[in-house]
């Protein structure tokens, strides 16, 4: 408290879990990748996991934030990060708690079997899946989530139904499966989206410290760079087109399976 | 003196990575290996172990990286089509210096081949896949050879921080004799410091293991320089072999796996009409025994390659040989019925050593 009687408390700065040492890990102008992996380090810092936690960091530019994280971490092999997780969960009886960063390609994509077996199993591991519909590290190619009409230079004129299908809605789908404890879609697009996909992340993270089953999270993070925008246009074209096509919220949310 | 018991060879594996420590499995039905996913989801709970039943190869693979990573012994089991899929979690548990235990039970390819035994993954066994990695690679000729041979495999895994790889076959996973079990002490072992547990478990040491370290320092370079001055230790330290009747050889057999079984026995048949003919089975087929190889080229002057497959084996004995001497080679083409069920038989062979000799 201060002598003029208020009380002055830091709400924003850099998790304690980054390691100052350690150089910046770059991210394009307006990428949404660190901010999401930001709020997974302080959700990990404020349940007090971070000690017995270990990241997965699949292939792509989700998560890279982590490769400057003070906790262990493994690189995983493209798409391949549940089952690794599951390796590490079972390796350790369960004493530890392994969540995995993923792109839409990584995860949905060439990792949709791992994912969805993992589910399937009710391994009790956490996944996060950044949504910024394209390959980012890639260049901009198609990914599952890619939107209809969305150009990218893998759907030059645009991706149409009858040849490329239709986005793959992920949490959803997980939400069809009965060992799957929580799966829930968040964006980091504004002030009040931060705070709701925070509590997302937090709730999937506690139904692993509950031993409950599987929890998912997918979060919607810009790429401008690759959608060719302005971190600004990028920031209303989430708004406009990507929240629309993917809604934000809770596809379920168990406190026990039968 | 351990228990003396009457099993196959794909039993004789399971109770030697028991004996090993070894209580985390996770691997995919695949024939001819479904035995030992099934001792391990029977044994392994009751043994306070774990075992997962993975959805593929690929994902059997990856789960052998985390387990290792998390500095546990970890085995997986497979058949040739299995092993191809393996390859990709192979090359990056190579690249990252995690130990693990692999057990490949031959059966016959290319693709999905044949459910049977076969010896055609011996080339990729030994020469690596992708990125250009090594692996031990020991071949047990019995059950008793399996259950032994498995435990040096994570013995060495753990020691070189490599992958181990025990090449089986279709005909040695099913045959059945008498093993003994017990624990075998190849001495003490390096702490698994680097494992990924959590810091709190490490005095908040925390530990990276990266698939792409080559991007973050050390740099790439010396990172493979490093894994090849391992690999070359392990050559210079490793080889094992055993012969049989080459001291005054003029012809040399040279085979593994249920092959050497029936070399041997043909070596006997030629024995006993007064020819002097030896046999040498390597047990490590990477790194290999190129020296007795080339000990012997000059002695022997002549030597017969026999394996189930078109020939992979000869090359390596070719290399060995270095030209000094004659190579002469029994292979696929002379199973005794063309079905998936043919074998190499040791009267066959037997006919073959007395051309080669004359």
């Amino acid at each position: 408290m201060n002598k003029e009687g208020t009380v002055r408390e830091k709400v924003y700065g850099t998790p304690k879990l980054i390691d100052p040492t350690m150089p910046p890990f770059p991210a394009c102008p307006g990428c949404g990748q660190p901010i999401t992996s930001k709020i997974i380090m302080e959700v990990l810092e404020e349940l007090g996991i971070e000690g017995k936690s270990v990241g997965i960091i699949g292939v792509g530019c989700a998560g890279t934030t982590f490769h400057t994280a003070k906790i262990d971490i493994a690189m995983a092999a493209h798409g391949v990060a549940p089952a690794l997780g599951t390796g590490i969960k079972q390796a350790l009886f369960d004493d530890v708690i392994v969540f995995s960063l993923q792109g839409d390609g990584d995860c949905a994509a060439i990792g949709a079997g791992y994912l969805i077996n993992a589910a399937a199993r009710g391994d009790k591991v956490t996944v996060f899946m950044f949504n910024n519909a394209n390959y980012g590290t890639t260049g901009g190619q198609m990914a599952p989530t890619t939107l209809l009409n969305q150009v990218t230079t893998t759907t030059p004129t645009g991706r149409e139904p009858v040849t490329y299908g239709y986005p793959l809605h992920v949490p959803e789908m997980l939400a069809t499966i009965k060992s799957v404890a929580y799966s829930a879609r968040g964006a980091v697009n504004n002030p009040a989206n931060y705070q709701r996909t925070k509590k997302f992340i937090r709730t999937a993270f506690q139904k692993q410290i509950d031993n409950v089953g599987f929890s998912f999270v997918e979060i919607i993070v810009a790429c401008p760079v690759n959608w060719h925008m302005s971190p600004v246009e990028a920031g209303r074209w989430i708004e406009k087109e990507m929240i629309a096509e993917f809604p934000l919220g809770e596809f379920v949310n168990l406190s026990r399976i039968e | 003196m351990g228990e003396e018991v009457f099993i196959n060879g794909n039993q004789a594996t399971c109770w030697g990575a028991l004996n090993a420590g070894c209580r985390h499995f996770f691997g995919y039905p695949i024939t001819p290996q479904n035995e030992i996913p099934e001792f391990f989801a029977r044994e392994l709970p009751r043994r306070g172990g774990r075992f997962v039943q993975a959805e593929s190869e690929s994902a059997a693979g990856a789960m052998l990286f985390g387990a290792s990573a998390a500095g546990v012994r970890v085995l997986t089991t497979t058949s040739s089509p299995g092993w191809a899929l393996l390859q990709e979690m192979l090359s990056h548990i190579s690249y990252c210096e995690l130990p693990c235990v692999i057990v490949d039970v031959q059966r016959g390819g290319p693709g999905q081949g044949t459910v049977r035994h076969a010896q055609t993954d011996y080339l990729s066994a030994t020469k690596g896949g992708c990125g250009g990695y090594k692996s031990i690679v020991l071949a047990p000729v019995s059950p008793q050879d399996c259950h032994d041979l498995v435990q040096l495999a994570f013995y060495l895994a753990d020691k070189y921080r490599v992958l181990a790889v025990m090449l089986s076959d279709g005909i040695l996973g099913q045959l059945t004799e008498s093993v003994e079990l017990k624990a075998i002490d190849f001495g003490s072992l390096p702490p698994k410091d680097w494992a990924l547990k959590g810091t709190s478990h490490k005095g908040g040491r925390f530990d990276h293991i990266h698939s792409t370290r080559g991007i973050v320092p050390p740099v790439y370079k010396t990172i493979v320089e490093g894994l090849y001055r391992k690999y070359q230790e392990i050559t210079d330290a490793e080889v094992r072999y055993r012969t049989y009747q080459v001291e005054d050889a003029r012809l040399i057999l040279v085979a593994y796996g249920y092959v050497a079984r029936i070399c041997k026995e043909a070596v006997n048949m030629a024995r006993a009409i007064g020819l002097k003919v030896g046999l040498i089975q390597p047990i490590t087929l990477w790194p290999f025994p190129y020296q007795i190889i080339r000990q012997k080229a000059t002695q022997a002057g002549k030597f017969l390659v026999v394996e189930d497959s078109m020939g992979q084996l000869i090359e390596d004995v070719e290399l060995g040989v270095e030209g000094k001497a004659e190579i002469d080679f029994w292979g696929m083409t002379e199973r005794h019925s063309v079905g998936e069920l043919g074998m190499l038989f040791p009267e066959g062979v037997f006919e073959k050593v007395k051309r080669c000799y004359e």
